[in-house]
């Protein structure tokens, strides 16, 4: 029988904490679909690698967020028994594998955001959200800079890569609008030292993009209507299906340990 | 109260000792004292507790570690023995002891290079194949088999090797 889901007290530190938790634990979830599936061996490793990161920095938010919230939740309960409602993350990360040049390009937008991201947030006033941003960052480089040389070899390759790398970049860019979106819980984090304004960090993000994508010999495309609704809730099909998968033991055998 | 002082002295480094005779599970010829993941050792009457910090968020070697640390403290007599985790100040690469340089290049793993910078995006960089000692090397994969590893290959004597990542 199917376990309930919990409630959380979305108090905005609380909130913040889930939504950079989910984001975390959604792509990391994503790339450990490609673990065994992988086109090369190294590859393989390198994506279940970053996964491995990603789903560690999911754990440190969630266990923050837990804490803040100080009800009876916990990272497990977090990550397992919310549906998708309740997921606040980026409509970015939960969008299919796709090709290998999908899943790179999505890893690339959100990498060089997250890279300049969890360097501003080393800052925050918040002691833990900047010992997490400490961790992370440094992370975060490798990501990048993997997700930017794989973009420069697929723009820059075959034609085939080339149509494919320049296919995903004109399918997800409609997702990226959303990273540099805030509500009024999140500003208040912002006047507090809390929290960085994402939307400081958009020139800047627009300056790694151009620098790989310009290199990969592809082009951004010059539309400004962006997908939302992941911060509040409201997500695409491709939520569900992942959560059905990650959530499956927990919800058919409530509480089981390896 | 010297004697006393001296006795909590003692007992501290005996737990010390203790702890820092684990090794990380996937670089066993390093300890986690070598490793700098080892940060403090607090003791409160005959109980104690032990700081440790993760390498990469997602090392699953921390929870072996942990697991380890306890069984090395009871069994140096410590009685329900604790392991915390610190995340802040963040674990470097430039904590690992000169010694466990040498012991990680004597295992045929490269041993992390100050100079590198981890943001340089095809930067040059020259490192050493620890079987020859040849710089002729490149990169063939700069995640390797685990998190802390990029996989490099000598074009002098052919052989692959492991580069322990800067941090």
């Amino acid at each position: 029988m199917a376990t309930a889901n919990i409630e959380v007290s979305e108090t905005p530190l609380v909130l913040y904490a889930l939504r950079r938790a989910d984001d975390a634990l959604i792509l990391g979830h994503r790339l450990s679909e490609w673990c065994g599936h992988a086109p090369m061996l190294e590859e393989d490793m390198a994506l279940s690698n970053i996964a491995l990161d990603l789903i560690g920095q999911a754990r440190e938010l969630y266990t923050y967020a837990a804490k803040t919230e100080g009800k009876d939740n916990d990272e497990d309960k977090l990550a397992y028994l919310r549906d998708v409602r309740q997921y606040r993350n980026l409509l970015l990360v939960e969008q299919p594998n796709g090709d290998f040049a999908q899943t790179l390009v999505r890893q690339f937008f959100y990498s060089a955001f997250a890279d300049l991201y969890w360097r501003a947030m080393m800052t925050s006033r918040d002691a833990t959200l900047a010992a997490i941003a400490a961790k992370s960052e440094k992370e975060s480089a490798y990501h990048l800079r993997h997700a930017s040389e794989w973009i420069i070899r697929l723009g820059d390759g075959t034609d085939e890569s080339h149509r494919r790398a320049q296919a995903a970049i004109d399918h997800l860019w409609a997702f990226t609008g959303e990273m540099f979106a805030v509500d009024d819980g999140e500003r208040g984090l912002i006047h507090a030292g809390i929290a960085v304004d994402p939307g400081t960090l958009r020139g800047r993000w627009l300056t790694t993009l151009s620098g790989v994508i310009g290199e990969a010999t592809l082009t951004l495309p010059q539309t400004d209507w962006m997908q939302q609704g992941g911060r509040s809730g409201r997500h695409s099909e491709h939520l569900g299906h992942l959560l059905s998968e990650l959530q499956s033991m927990q919800r058919t055998f409530p509480g089981q340990t390896w | 109260m010297v004697i006393a002082v001296d006795d909590n002295t003692a007992l501290r480094q005996r737990a010390w000792d203790a702890a820092a005779s684990v090794v990380d599970p996937e670089i066993p010829v390093l300890s986690i004292a070598d490793l700098g993941v080892l940060r403090d050792v607090v003791l409160d009457g005959d109980r104690v507790e032990v700081a440790i910090t993760p390498t990469y968020s997602g090392c699953p070697a921390m929870n072996m570690i942990a697991l380890e640390i306890e069984i090395a403290l009871e069994r140096a007599g410590f009685r329900q023995p604790k392991v915390r985790t610190v995340l802040s100040p963040a674990w470097t690469t430039e904590w690992m002891s000169e010694e466990g340089r040498q012991k990680l290049r004597a295992y045929g793993i490269a041993p992390p290079q100050a100079s590198h910078s981890r943001r340089a995006l095809f930067g040059e960089q020259a490192v050493a194949c620890p079987q020859c000692g040849s710089d002729k090397t490149e990169l063939l994969s700069e995640f390797g088999s685990t998190s802390c590893k990029a996989l490099w290959r000598c074009k002098s004597c052919s052989e692959p090797f492991d580069y322990f990542k800067c941090h």
